[in-house]
This record gives structure tokens, sequence and C-alpha cells, in this order.
């Protein structure tokens, strides 16, 4: 390839096991860097979410597929997947057949890095733990992403994001001030292990590429979590201190909060590092007589009266649009934004002028918009050059053109359900 | 002793607080030479951030500060006095990779921007991490975790949805952003090995934030529809909620097979056919009025060890200050106690994964300008009395 098209991972094949947002997540960062991601998925668990309740016909999960409509194949036409998986290649391998464990390994010869995120017991279950892989190929590289991690008292629990953010001391954070737990508003232990995940193959490919040794990577979603909450670890591990919800505020700075604006569900946010800041908010709210007051000059006195001067923020800000506000406050060097929902994102002047979002034509999913790049790199942008594979798309290229199978082989293969072109109905169990 | 994954490369550090710091830990706890560049006397901002023992502030000291800078080392220099400029682009000369996040446009006034750098090392790597991006309307504009929270989309979708927005615990948005650095650098030194080629990258925490909102974008343009905020509840699945029990509070979600969700709950109205039905989240209300008695008779911790007998996601909701004597880190060693001259010995967050043949080594952070005389002496070659002038002038 030439250098001109090349980018920062061309040449590097990933085989994807994984399924809902961690692992896919940690491979769409790496398929959108030139990586050649084959996903591996069964007919009887597509991991699409089609078995998700809402999404079968007659459920109202609507508003996940184009204009409301599951269509005939609702698997390839859910937002979430074609957003997750978008630069990737999908071929359908039954690894509960001994057929499918072994065109697998014959994938993993010509492969450089295996990504899986099943409960700790199911790689070995398939007889497809690193040991075996790595006679296979000996330089390959393993991720293993689990909730609890490879071993341990907990490494058999079942877990998702939501029960990570539980069991990590997060959901007791996530809360209004002194109230009680919630979850955030995304599956954040899936997005931290996934990012972590991406980082660790890309550390383990770089030690590869300088002494030709493969290795394995046992990710604990949870231990991914953790670190991100260090501040509050370090104050208990120092201070006997147990962290209170703080909600919107902030112990350096004040006010720091969410205001109400014109409009529906409209929000500003602002924050005050120090007292100029808090001097040139005053100013732009006209002075009024309240803010003089001597017990707001300065952060304690602001931290003591969050609440009142909460109140009096509220009254001046709910006659303003978020935005407009957020522009003026900002004219003035204060920190404030909008709270901006998914519409207002996708109409954002500023991430338009840097083209973040990118538009991507699915086959049956049509034409629509989604997050670009992750970030920006000056020889490698990166692309997104092509839409989110339907079911069993690259099963002809993967197995005729990447194995060499002939025709009547790959026919047997479909003969005897180690492959499929759709997946099995959605039974509930 | 086991290699490290990234040894050899070599990291000049100008960030302060977290998004770059974190990065940057990232790359020294798996075997990366990363030198810290701090202000003179005063070092990285978050050595006043605190937490600190019995809240007595020190800059050697700060909890935020040693959690993020282990296995570092730390030169002071004043990079906008002169002849630390030129100090710094000898340095440069040396490295491989320069992570700065001061705001847009700040290296460019001090004719350090990646134009000028690669002047003198044509080979470099450099990553910029601001809030908004180095280019577009808001690139100048003043902000906080809270403000790129908001405007990334995140808080839009956390909180009760009769009430205000919520911002996640933190500074989450930072740490994302430094997440996507570190992978990003990583590509980089993966296409620079193949083709010699150095580059810059630009990482906005706004879009870091925008590219975790899980399909809402998508959603969105797909059907028009605008996710919003669910509270202690998901916005698809039923039964996933937190409840509270006879102590503290559970996160409750069914597992695979229904009836054995109704059969642990001790609920068999769960088996009517409505509720029994996928589409039982229709009723979500009365699905969790009929597990209610259940969750509220035991405790977070009898329904963890129940719950998962039956291979349910259950989850306990945790305190911080119950995470180090929880079984499960304490098997895996996640903890780690690390010794400091002045902070003492303390109990750390350790390794966010393991690596078979590269383990993490973490090590104590740096006091401020700990490695001057290794830096100035051992790589640049400068004498006791040259350091000791410029020590003088505040330089370093």
């Amino acid at each position: 390839m030439s250098s001109k098209n090349r980018q920062a991972l061309t040449g590097i094949r990933i085989i994807d096991l994984s399924q809902l947002f961690a692992g896919p997540y940690a491979t769409k960062l790496l398929a959108d860097m030139g990586a050649e991601v084959i996903r591996i998925e069964c007919a009887a668990r597509s991991g699409r979410g089609g078995a998700l309740p809402r999404m079968q016909p007659g459920g109202d999960f609507g508003a996940s597929f184009p204009d409301g409509d599951t269509g005939e194949r609702s698997y390839n036409r859910f937002a979430y997947y074609n957003e997750l998986n978008r630069n990737k290649y999908a071929i359908t391998i039954d690894l509960s057949k001994p057929r499918g464990v072994e065109v697998f390994k014959r994938l993993v010869e010509i492969s450089d890095v295996v990504v899986e995120n099943f409960s700790p017991r199911v790689m070995c279950n398939f007889g497809l733990e690193y040991a075996v892989l790595r006679e296979t190929n000996p330089q390959i590289i393993v991720a293993s992403i689990s909730g609890y991690g490879q071993d341990g008292p907990y490494r058999d629990c079942v877990a998702y994001g939501e029960s990570i953010e539980a069991m990590a001391g997060m959901s007791k954070l996530t809360a209004y001030r002194n109230g009680t737990p919630l979850k955030p508003g995304v599956a954040y232990a899936d997005a931290a292990a996934g990012l972590h995940a991406a980082f660790a193959i890309m550390a383990a490919l770089r030690y590869r590429r300088v002494k030709g040794v493969g290795q394995y990577i046992d990710l604990s979603m949870r231990e991914t979590l953790t670190p991100l909450l260090s501040e509050a670890i370090m104050d208990y591990t120092m201070n006997g201190r147990i962290p209170e919800p703080w909600g919107n505020r902030h112990t350096r700075m004040a006010p720091h909060g969410c205001y109400r604006t014109k409009g529906n569900d409209s929000w500003i946010v602002i924050a005050a590092s120090c007292n100029e800041e808090w001097r040139a908010l005053c100013h732009v709210m006209g002075d009024p007589q309240w803010s003089r007051d001597e017990r707001f000059a300065n952060l304690d006195g602001r931290l003591a009266n969050h609440d009142e001067i909460d109140k009096t923020i509220e009254k001046w800000t709910i006659d303003y649009y978020n935005i407009e506000l957020a522009e003026m406050l900002q004219a003035h060097g204060i920190k404030a934004g909008a709270v901006l929902n998914a519409a207002e994102l996708v109409d954002d002047p500023h991430l338009r002028e840097r083209g973040f979002f990118e538009e991507v034509e699915h086959p049956e999913a049509g034409k629509h918009i989604m997050p670009g790049i992750s970030w920006k790199m000056s020889r490698t942008p990166g692309r997104i050059e092509r839409p989110a594979p339907c079911f069993g798309e690259h099963n002809r290229y993967v197995f005729s053109k990447l194995l060499g199978m002939s025709s009547d082989e790959i026919k047997r293969l479909i003969q005897e359900g180690v492959t499929a072109e759709a997946p099995l109905p959605y039974t509930e169990i | 002793m086991a290699d490290s994954a990234l040894s050899g490369l070599v990291v000049l550090d100008l960030s302060e607080n977290i998004s770059g710091p974190y990065c940057t830990k990232l790359l020294a706890d798996y075997g990366a030479e990363v030198i810290k560049i701090e202000k003179p006397q005063t070092g990285d901002a978050s050595r006043r951030a605190g937490p600190f023992p019995d809240d007595n502030p020190d800059i050697e000291k700060s909890g935020l500060f040693l959690f993020l800078n282990t296995s570092k080392k730390s030169i002071t220099l004043d990079i906008e006095h002169n002849i630390g400029r030129d100090i710094f682009l000898k340095l440069v000369k040396q490295a491989d990779i320069v992570v700065e996040n001061f705001t847009p446009g700040a290296m460019a006034r001090l004719n350090l921007n990646y134009e000028a750098l690669t002047e003198v090392n044509p080979k470099l790597i450099m990553a910029s991490i601001s809030y908004f991006g180095q280019t577009g309307h808001y690139r100048h504009w003043e902000s906080a975790d809270i403000v790129t929270q908001a405007m990334g989309g995140l808080m839009h979708l956390t909180g009760e949805p009769d009430r205000e927005p919520l911002k996640l615990p933190l500074s989450q948005a930072e740490f994302q952003a430094g997440l996507n650095a570190a992978i990003a650098i990583l590509c980089a030194v993966f296409y620079r090995d193949v083709t010699g080629d150095g580059q810059y990258i630009d990482i906005s925490v706004q879009e870091a934030i925008v590219s975790i909102l899980e399909g809402a974008i998508s959603t969105y343009s797909y059907s028009g529809h605008v996710p919003n905020r669910a509270g202690v509840r998901h916005r698809y699945k039923c039964p996933s909620a937190i409840m509270k029990a006879k102590n503290g509070y559970i996160h409750m979600e069914a597992g695979a097979y229904w009836e054995h969700f109704a059969a642990l709950t001790e609920a068999p109205q769960l088996m009517d056919p409505h509720l029994a039905s996928i589409l039982r989240y229709r009723y979500v209300d009365e699905v969790e009025e009929a597990i209610r008695t259940w969750v509220e008779s035991r405790t977070a911790d009898e329904i963890f060890i129940e719950g998962q007998e039956w291979r349910m996601p259950v989850a306990k909701v945790m305190g911080i200050e119950e995470l180090a004597d929880d079984p499960q880190y304490t098997a895996r060693n996640f903890f780690l106690d690390i010794d400091h001259p002045k902070a003492g010995l303390l109990r750390y967050p350790g390794a966010p994964f393991r690596m078979s043949e590269t383990p993490a080594k973490i090590n104590r952070a740096p006091l401020l300008g700990e490695h001057n005389k290794e830096i100035y002496a051992c790589l640049l070659g400068l004498s006791a009395d040259e350091l000791a002038e410029l020590k003088e002038r505040n330089v370093i």
C-alpha cells in the first residue's frame, strides 16, 4: 500500500469476538485507525442486540431503527450496532462446533490480535484459551475483557456495565448533592474498559514489534473504572474520609452548577474557579445588589452559601437561551456551556466546523450521522471506510479469500450449521 | 525481571492537572520514560488540588498528583524563559513524544508549536489535549470538566428526567481525553515504526465525550428520537434499576432466565403473562413493585451472593471505603501500597489491566524537580555551576 493511503494500523488484523459495548468500542477505535477488524458472530446469539425485547417485531424499540421501522432484517438496521461496528467485517462461525473451532484457529494463524469479552469460562469451554491460541500462533495477542477479571472469587460473577459502576463505587457518587445513587447516563464502565483495552492492545503490539513476542491481556472492567475515581480513593486512603455525593458541585470552585434556562428541559452549566471569575459573572448579571454580599466574596463563603447563590443565579439564567447565554459568559472569560442533547450536538457549530460527525451510508439502514474519529491525527487521520457489516456479510471474503477455502468447503460449512447467512429467530429462554 | 511494553520511548510531558497526566501515567506505568516538565517552584497544578493528608496543603502530598504521576521523572523548567526554551528544545531532540494540555495557541506563542519542534526533531510525535480542540469556534472557550460533560452530551443523559442534568463524579471528561490521547499516541508510534514519520495529534475533551454516548447520536439520526435521562433505571432494559435494600442499595437486573428471576425474588406474579412477556418494560413500575418486598428484606450482600448463584447480574452499590477490603480486589492484588518520602506509605489504585509478558511497574510519583540533576547533568551534560545559575535565575 502506498504510504499516502496508509493508516496508522494498516496491516493489523484483529479478530473480534466481543459483544455489547466494551469490546466493540475498543475494536472500533482500532478499526478507525486502519486495522482490519473481523467480527465473529454466531447465528444463535448474534450479539447485535436482536435479543433485546424491544427490538422484536411488536416491541416498541422503534427509536433505534431507521424511521422506527425494524424492517425485515432488524439485526442489520440497529443504530447502536451500526455506530459501534463501522469499519469492521463480520462473519458467522459457531464456536460450539468442532469444525467452527478449527476454522477459527485457521483465522488466528493469520491474525495479530484476538479480543473477547465472554465470561471467563467461555473461551476455555470452546477450547480456545490463550495457551491453545498461542500454539496456533506464537505471536498472537489475546485480550480478554471481563467484569471482574480472569481469577479471584468474583471471576464467574455475571456483570454488565451498570453492575461494575455499582461495585467500583461510582454509582454511589453519581448522585445529586447528598442524594441517593443513580446510574451514569451511558455505559460508562464499558467505555472505560474499551479505552483501556485499546491502549493495552497497542502497548502489546508495540512490544511485539520490538521483541517479536505476543502476550495475554487480562482486563477487568472494574479495575479499569477504579483508577478514574482515584481522587476520592486517595482521600479515603489518606484521611479516612468517606466521599459524599457532590452532585454538580466542586470542592475547589463555586459557584459550580447546572441552571435552568429558557425553553423545555434547557440548562446551562457555569463554574467559577477564582474570585475574579466570580466577579466577572456578577458583572454579566448586571452587578445585582445580592451579589455584593460579603459572604460571597471568597471561595469558602461561596461554598458555604452555595444553595442561596444557585437559587439567585437561576432566577437570572431562566430568561436566556442556554447557548446564547453560554456565548455571552464565555465572551467575559467565564467557564460556561450549554447542556446539549443528541439533536443539539449534531447541530453544534463548533463540532460541524471541526467536521466531527460523519455521514455513513449503510446498505440496509440508509444514510445516517454518527460520531466520527475520536481524535485528529495529522498524517494518519483515520477514516470511516465502510458501514457496519451486515450479518455474515464477509463470510465469503474471509473463508475464500483469506483462508483459501473452496466453494464446496464453504457449502459444507453452511450445511453443517458452522456458518450462516442469517441469525436464528429470537426465542425467549 | 520482566520487560516493559513501552521501554525505549521517551516522553516529554508538559501537561498538568488530569487529562495529560493520566495519559502519560499509562505510558509510564507500562514502561515509557516520562520526563515531566514542571514550572519552577509551583509545579503541576494538581500538586495544589489535594486531597492532602489531614487537609494540610503541601505540593508533595497531593493525592491527585501522587496517583496521576507514578513512574515519572520530574524536572523543573520555565519554557517561557529564553534559556528554558533552548533547554526544552535540546530535550525535544532526544525525545519521541511531547504531550501538552495548555490552552490552544499557548505553544505557538512560545514558538514551540509542532512545526517549530519538528525543526529540531523531524520524527517527533506531539499530542495536544484541550477542552474543545485546536480549531473551531470554541477553541478559546474557558472550560472545566462540568462544561465539557455538558457540551459533550453526557450530562443531558445523566440524572432524574424531571430534575436538572447531573455530571458524573470527579473529572471523568478529562480522564476520557487522557485515555484517547494515550491510544492515539501509540497508534502514531506504531506508524512511525513502519514509516519513520512522526505526526501531530489534536485531542478534544468534548469529542472524547461525544464519542461515548452509546448510540445516542445514531439513534437520533435514525429516528429523530432524542434519548433522555433515566435516573436509577436503564433507558432500554427492564428490570434494571438501583433499589433500596435492607441496608444500602443494590443494582437489580434479571439474567437470561425470567422464571429464575421470579423464583429468586419470590415474586410469582412476575410470571403473569404481561410481566413474563418480553414487552414487560411497559409495566416497569409493576415489575419493580413485585420485587420490592424481597429486595427490602435482604442486605445488599445477601442479594449479591444469592443473585449471583442464580446467575443474575446483580451488584452491590459499594462505597469507596469498601473497596480496599473487597475480596476480589484483594485476591487480584489490585491496590498497591506505595511509599513516598514526603507523603509516606499510602494505598493507590493499581494497574488497570494485566499483561502477561510486560506487567505494569508502578513506582511513586517524583518530588518537584527530583530528576533535575539526572536529566540536566547526565542527559544534557550541564555542569553543577550551570545548574546553580539556572536555579538562581529561576529557569529550573
